[in-house]
């Protein structure tokens, strides 16, 4: 316990109840979920299970009714509102499904927002952002307006301003969701990309294949952990995976 | 296979090795193992049924190699399997079957049998993944390959958990 370093994420009896009209929602029902320093772990399960409500507790934006959040085994208990959202941009980046960037700033001012909110200086700021949005294939679309881009481009300008500030966690809630094919194919092979340089990643999807990106799937199903596999990539103990699916026969 | 030989001897005539190459051309690290003998064996197949013809062509320092073309029986035949839709993909019934099976045997446990289902299907679809990102993005046909079967296997996946929805609210 003492050598290896705490987790970057520790969450221990997670209980969150929606009460709306009607009977009340149990979105998570006593959760347990420890994530490592470079893990990349995806969340799948049918709408409604209430995984999103996990990523939303894990992250601060709503409040668990019982169990607590350690983050890098900080105790987050008797965070304010406040506190929460300055973690949110140093410590924790997230991306929505919606992308939620504000429409009315270009795409650098998005992006370099957070860091100067977070007390970096501009010239530091411009700085990350030229360099987040060359790699994420956005050079030459700082000037224009999110309204002007395709969902796929939203999404990339998303995560470069999740990860201006180099969190050590990102959060992803469906990023892929509103996207076609083709653009969930982007998120996570720039996912994956991350991840390899070590970024810890929590992603919550309904897609399969985005799940696949990660290298730990938790199955969430009615608010509980049903299944929590390491994916080790060798197409399970037999050979069949992988050539069986693609193979012509003859 | 058959087929896709006689569809690459359409181009024009070609030996073993040749359309062995070409299938490895069209469809990159997305075809695992281009067997050179079973195309052989394929290949002495289609002309037994007349569908194509070997020529054997001498060669100056090694022995002699076979160059096939495509019959006109051959080509009807490829005309034949272009104008035929295929066949709905197999559905997976052998898991299906223990599913169904397994209450009544006390031998396994449904979710426990989604669980175990779900887990191969993840790491297949991983490897596809990495197959995909590995692959030329240029080869298109391979990279379509690749998405079609992470394609099935999602819906496998969604079927997957749509049994899991149905069986835990029984629990």
């Amino acid at each position: 316990m003492s050598d290896s370093p705490a987790p970057v994420l520790h969450a221990e009896g997670l209980v969150k109840t929606h009460y709306g009209e009607g009977a009340p929602a149990h979105a998570v029902r006593g959760v347990d979920l420890c994530v490592r320093q470079g893990e990349f772990v995806a969340v799948t399960g049918p709408s409604g299970a209430g995984k999103s409500t996990l990523l939303h507790l894990l992250g601060g934006l709503q409040r668990p009714d019982g169990g607590s959040i350690r983050l890098d085994g900080e105790r987050t208990e008797a965070w304010s509102e406040a506190r929460w959202a300055v973690e949110r941009r140093k410590r924790i980046g997230i991306v929505f499904q919606f992308f939620n960037l504000v429409s009315n700033l270009s795409v650098a001012d998005n992006v370099e927002l957070p860091a100067l909110l977070a007390g970096v200086a501009p010239k530091q700021a411009r700085a990350e952002r030229e360099q987040l949005l060359g790699e994420l294939g956005l050079g030459g679309k700082e000037r224009s307006m999110p309204g002007e881009l395709s969902g796929g481009e939203q999404q990339r300008v998303a995560l470069a301003r999740a990860l201006v500030n180099h969190p050590p966690l990102l959060l992803a809630d469906e990023p892929a969701g509103s996207l076609d094919s083709k653009g969930t194919r982007e998120v996570m092979r720039l996912l994956s990309r991350f991840h390899q340089r070590g970024q810890t990643i929590v992603l919550v999807t309904h897609d399969a294949r985005l799940a696949s990106a990660a290298d730990r799937v938790i199955c969430f199903f009615d608010g509980r952990i049903a299944d929590d596999a390491e994916l080790d990539g060798t197409g399970a103990s037999r050979r069949s995976g992988i050539s069986g699916v693609l193979e012509l026969r003859d | 296979m058959r087929l896709p030989l006689l569809a690459l001897l359409a181009r024009g005539p070609a030996h073993g090795y040749e359309l062995k190459q070409g299938l490895e051309q069209l469809l990159g690290s997305a075809y695992p193992q281009p067997n050179v003998g079973q195309i052989y064996v394929t290949l002495g197949r289609l002309e037994k049924q007349g569908l194509i013809e070997g020529e054997d062509v001498e060669q100056s320092s090694r022995p002699n190699k076979k160059v096939y073309h495509l019959t006109d029986t051959g080509r009807e035949a490829l005309r034949a399997w272009f104008e035929e839709p295929e066949d709905e993909p197999r559905v997976r019934d052998e898991f299906f079957m223990k599913l169904a099976l397994a209450p009544q045997t006390g031998l396994a446990e449904q979710i426990a049998l989604i669980n175990k289902q779900r887990r191969q299907y993840l790491n297949t679809m991983r490897d596809l993944s990495k197959l995909a990102a590995a692959e030329d993005r240029d080869n298109r046909i391979a990279q379509l390959l690749i998405e079609g079967a992470m394609l099935h296997l999602q819906a496998d996946l969604d079927w997957l958990e749509r049994c899991q929805e149905e069986l835990e609210e029984l629990e």
